[in-house]
């Protein structure tokens, strides 16, 4: 019984069909297909305004308005990009919020010394730095063992050396606990850090999929990645000698 | 530039210990200033006061319309050591206002609080109480003592609803308007968090309204005493508002005086205990700023 594939975790951390939205008369989602297999490292990219948060909530469960089919495996976790940090909550409590397990204390604390904050659990909120408001962010997420953990833009307010440190964190806690990702980023060169595959997000659906195969740590520089970002920048609009 | 340079530090994890480090050292050589001024606050007092027992011992204030500061001070210890058959001690009538204020304020904070939790989280509520207690908070509540004295009388009921109303209204307006101020953005992190309705409420919608609603409570505070200066001088047989209206019989303005600086005191003391209570409360914040 426990040697047959877990039929749980094969199957698609989300799977959505026909996803439609429209704000106030102005359609957003268009009928969006999207799969993401178990433990699948996905970035979505679209231009600002292409509905790529639109997306992230739906799946989130945070817009109830959406049509056509969405299923989600559960736990689902996200990180949002302000850290939505509880302020009046220790950095503790706001891991253990709402935190189902039998000891959620041991757990948040061992949450938080994997994102490296274990001497800041008794801080408040707005005492941390960005960096580790959003390392205590990811703890918060991560401490629910997702299936399924949603990324939006959390690393867009970083400075740049603390984005470095903190996209390395992010890689070796999705290697450890395998979740399903789906980071919505406006950033290339971070999609093609991070990312299984690339997504292009425009006129309210999916319009491309880029399999992303160089091995982690990826060297900016390398061949397969330049071309990549080149043909990624073309279908964003973005001119070619306006890339640097 | 040195500004904008110490803000985009706060952000990178390598300069946060530094930088705390350092506004440590900046802030305590600015604050001492302040402290040093703390002394100087008593002196206009002092002097003022000085200046009314000058003016009184010559004359020039006669104590048949203002006793001069001694004399307050004697009847003061007076009232303390004995028991007077016109006003009974200090302390009795002390203990009797203060009952009535705590119980008053108790009763109409608390109630402001559950009413401002109804319409502060349900459409429904809101529609339906939220009307009247807006076309109540109206009605001058001085106004309301004649009424008052006819429906219930001359007893201890009027004087604490008066004092109930008082403080109702204040913490409900803020109250409701602490709970509608809470951030839209960390109600859909407890629903992404799987927060119960219950969890929603204890821990991000109540502390979310806190501050406001310490601001409430320091005018509840405030209002609810004038109330009970006002209410107590209704047939009062206790209580300061007893001694004020018995000095006002025998002309007896130290009396009067005695009385009057005692729900002064009372006022600051009860202001001192909010700001306390929204120091250790809010705590989170204060530390922001260090």
């Amino acid at each position: 019984m426990a040697s047959a594939p877990d039929p749980v975790t094969s199957a698609p951390a989300a799977s959505v069909r026909g996803l439609s939205r429209a704000f106030a008369g102005r359609t957003v989602l268009a009928g969006l297909d999207l799969d993401i297999a178990a433990g699948e490292f996905v970035a979505l990219i679209g231009r600002s305004g292409s509905g790529k948060s639109t997306l992230l909530r739906a799946l989130a469960g945070l817009d109830r308005e959406v049509t056509g089919q969405l299923s989600v495996a559960g736990p689902v976790s996200v990180a949002f990009q302000e850290p939505r940090l509880v302020p009046w909550k220790t950095v503790l409590a706001n891991v253990t919020l709402g935190l189902r397990v039998a000891d959620p204390q041991a757990a948040a604390r061992t949450a938080l010394a994997e994102v490296g904050l274990a001497e800041r659990a008794s801080a408040w909120p707005l005492t941390l730095s960005g960096g580790e408001a959003q390392r205590a962010s990811l703890a918060r997420a991560l401490v629910r063992e997702p299936r399924l953990l949603l990324l939006d833009e959390p690393f867009s307010a970083l400075d740049a050396l603390t984005r470095i440190t903190t996209h390395r964190l992010v890689v070796a806690l999705w290697a450890r606990y395998q979740p399903a990702v789906l980071l919505v980023t406006h950033d290339v060169d971070e999609a093609l850090t991070l990312a299984d595959r690339v997504l292009v997000l425009g006129d309210g659906r999916i319009t491309s999929s880029s399999p992303v195969t160089v091995a982690r740590p990826r060297d900016r520089d390398h061949p397969d990645l330049v071309a990549l970002r080149l043909k990624l920048l073309t279908e964003l609009g973005v001119p070619a000698g306006e890339t640097n | 530039m040195p500004e904008t340079a110490e803000e985009g530090l706060i952000t990178s994890d390598q300069a946060a210990l530094p930088t705390a480090l350092l506004s440590s050292d900046t802030r305590a050589p600015a604050r001492s200033p302040g402290r040093r001024w703390r002394g100087y606050r008593l002196i206009s007092p002092i002097v003022a006061v000085g200046l009314w027992q000058a003016a009184s011992s010559t004359g020039i204030l006669p104590a048949s319309k203002l006793a001069s500061p001694a004399s307050i001070a004697h009847t003061a210890y007076t009232l303390v050591v004995t028991n007077s058959p016109a006003y009974g001690t200090l302390q009795a009538s002390l203990l009797a206002s203060c009952e009535r204020w705590a119980v008053g304020l108790a009763i109409g904070v608390t109630v402001a609080v559950l009413l401002a939790v109804i319409t502060g989280l349900s459409r429904i509520g809101e529609a339906t109480l939220d009307p009247i207690l807006q076309l109540l908070r109206g009605i001058p509540l001085l106004g309301l003592i004649p009424l008052f004295i006819v429906w219930f009388g001359i007893g201890e009921l009027p004087k604490v609803l008066f004092v109930v109303l008082a403080a109702l209204f204040p913490m409900y307006v803020a109250t409701f308007a602490g709970i509608r101020g809470v951030d839209a953005k960390l109600g859909e992190l407890g629903q992404v968090l799987g927060l119960r309705r219950r969890e929603m409420i204890r821990h991000i919608v109540l502390p979310g309204a806190l501050p406001a609603a310490l601001t409430g409570l320091q005018l509840s505070v405030v209002f609810s005493l004038i109330a009970l200066v006002v209410g107590e001088q209704i047939n009062a047989t206790s209580g300061l508002g007893f001694m004020i209206t018995q000095a006002e019989q025998f002309l007896n303005t130290p009396v009067i005086m005695v009385a009057l600086i005692v729900y002064a005191i009372l006022g600051l003391l009860a202001n001192g205990a909010v700001r306390l209570l929204e120091r250790k409360a809010l705590a989170w914040r204060r530390d922001f700023g260090q």
